[in-house]
């Protein structure tokens, strides 16, 4: 036999049983998979008609509900639950890994394995339907200290974003060096939600972190990324109450946007900001906390240094900061705190405050994880 | 030239002596990574079945109707993924139609082993060895059970293994190898009893 002749038959048999194959897959997705068209019902009162067929978490997706979810569907973050109501069938045993007893009995599903094959009906908290996914181009990347870094994202697509003083976004990581899949990893938004056009959130660098050596080390102004957002329970409420504001190191972030936020409503309650660090290199921002007490009637920026350097020549509070609050709280009547920074300082300082009398309800707080 | 053995001895042969898993060492990737919990590997093992007899069936049937006649025999590692991939893809969308139980026990687990080496394996071990269509049939079913076999004795071994006190080092996939060694050891045991290799 000729070689061309071998080559044509062995070319026509592949061909040949692709072809085959692939209708046989065509028409198998037309009629075996195909689920025409089913009604998502969201919260009871709003209504999606969508295409059948596909995993839940894609499909609120395209209708713009973003839920938050790190791994993109595969199953291997859990971070994607939905509360079904109605509709999604039996637990798979791909979920179960993720979903505690607690919360099967509640009907939580992880929205990227169950799909969308009937009508469903599912409970989502409202604040979903303002998250959406943004790119953005970063147009600065300023050191606030030696190892916290500024970033400023200007948004591109949608150019806008509604977010309250406080939320937080979640800061897409491509494939680099360190991670061989996209992770997220979640920032405070330290900018003035005013300014709707662009987000800055502060990142301080942790040895190893994927994230924050990313940041600091990979990402260039001009760069463009992916975020989605907002979120976040961590708001100024809406009280006549005195405020607390503590924080430390790149806690500094969703403080400095509320009271920005403070500014810009003209709330005039009184508010005293307790920031701790190590000595005044672990110091920033301090210009704009002046300006912040100059604009706000009644405003103190408490910076307490636990170990100041002999060269700092440091004239403020010095101390631990639970120590440093606890010698400067008047009374806790008629008071509420927001505390942002790492669980430990928090939780010393939740203790504090809670022993000065301020009831565990009106302390607010975001910990870094 | 068709394999003289007795289909029936193949079947056994499969399951014991020939272990796809124990012998062969094929299949392993999800042996290691579903191995956790009986329930899950039972599931998975059921699917493998169900995927290697068939997938067997249909590929002699390719290989001696279509790539025999037009001595296209080279080209049956393309052939059988293909095949293979295409049968498990329909198969998986037949059952999450039908049958939602199924659907949850079984057809989650298809997508996972439609690159299972041991899938592959045991049709080209059938193309080597010169099987008839029963024996290919038998053949594929049987290494099924035996892999299923391997992989719940693994889950019952390794559900006691999270009380027990492992070395650091030896933690997660380090101790199972060695346990799939023993167990290989032990299968050996069934050695002397038919040999189709």
């Amino acid at each position: 036999m000729f070689p061309v002749q071998s080559l044509l038959i062995s070319v026509g048999a592949i061909t040949a049983l692709s072809t085959f194959l692939a209708v046989i897959m065509v028409i198998a997705d037309a009629t075996i998979a195909n689920y025409g068209e089913v009604k998502i019902t969201v919260n009871k009162d709003k209504e999606f008609t969508v295409k059948g067929g596909s995993p839940l978490l894609s499909t609120l997706m395209s209708e713009n509900i973003f839920i938050p979810s790190a791994c993109g569907g595969r199953g291997s973050c859990g971070l994607c639950r939905v509360k079904v109501l109605e509709g999604a069938g039996q637990y798979l045993p791909t979920e179960l890994p993720w979903i505690s007893d607690e919360e099967k009995a509640e009907n939580i599903r992880l929205s990227c394995q169950i799909k969308v094959k009937n009508d469903i009906s599912i409970e989502i908290p409202e604040e979903l339907f303002n998250v959406k996914q943004y790119t953005s181009r970063v147009t600065r990347l300023r050191d606030l200290t030696y190892d916290i870094k500024e970033v400023t994202l200007e948004l591109i697509e949608p150019g806008e974003i509604d977010l309250r003083a406080g939320s937080f976004i979640q800061f897409q990581v491509p494939e680099y060096e360190l991670t061989d899949e996209p992770v997220y990893r979640a920032y405070s938004v330290s900018s003035n939600p005013k300014d709707n056009k662009k987000v800055e959130i502060e990142v301080r660098l942790v040895p190893n972190g994927i994230c924050t050596t990313y940041i600091h080390n990979y990402l260039k102004e001009g760069d463009e990324v992916i975020f989605n957002g907002p979120y976040g329970e961590f708001y100024l409420r809406d009280t006549e109450r005195d405020v607390i504001c503590i924080a430390g190191g790149s806690g500094m972030a969703p403080i400095k946007a509320i009271l920005l936020d403070m500014a810009e409503k003209g709330i005039s309650r009184k508010t005293r900001y307790f920031f701790g660090a190590r000595s005044t290199r672990d110091l920033f921002l301090l210009e704009e906390m002046n300006e912040l007490e100059k604009v706000l009637p009644d405003f103190k920026f408490i910076p307490a240094l636990s170990e100041p350097a002999a060269e700092d020549k440091w004239k403020g509070e010095t101390g631990l900061i639970t120590d440093v609050v606890a010698r400067n709280l008047e009374s806790g009547d008629n008071v509420e705190a927001y505390l942002c920074g790492s669980p430990g300082m928090i939780d010393a300082c939740v203790k504090v405050l809670t022993g000065n009398g301020i009831p565990e309800e009106l302390i607010y707080y975001d910990k870094f994880a | 030239m068709e394999s003289s053995l007795f289909p029936v001895a193949v079947f056994f042969a499969a399951i014991f002596t020939n272990n796809i898993l124990l012998t062969n060492y094929l299949g392993m990737c999800s042996f290691l990574s579903v191995s956790r919990e009986l329930k899950t590997s039972l599931g998975l093992g059921a699917a493998v079945i169900f995927v290697m007899a068939f997938t067997t069936l249909l590929n002699w049937l390719v290989y001696n109707y279509i790539l025999i006649p037009l001595e296209l025999e080279y080209l049956r590692f393309i052939v059988f993924i293909v095949v293979i991939a295409a049968f498990v893809q329909i198969v998986e969308m037949i059952i999450e139609r039908v049958s939602e139980g199924l659907y949850a026990a079984l057809g989650i687990f298809l997508p996972l082993i439609t690159v299972n080496c041991a899938i592959l394996g045991v049709s080209l071990f059938m193309v080597i060895r010169n099987y008839g269509l029963l024996s290919s049939f038998l053949f594929g079913l049987g290494s099924g059970i035996g892999w299923t076999l391997a992989i719940l004795a693994m889950a019952g071994i390794r559900q006691k293994l999270n009380i027990a006190r492992v070395p650091k080092g030896l933690e997660g996939a380090g101790i199972t190898l060695i346990i799939t060694g023993m167990m290989a050891l032990a299968f050996m045991g069934f050695s002397g009893m038919i040999n189709i290799s």
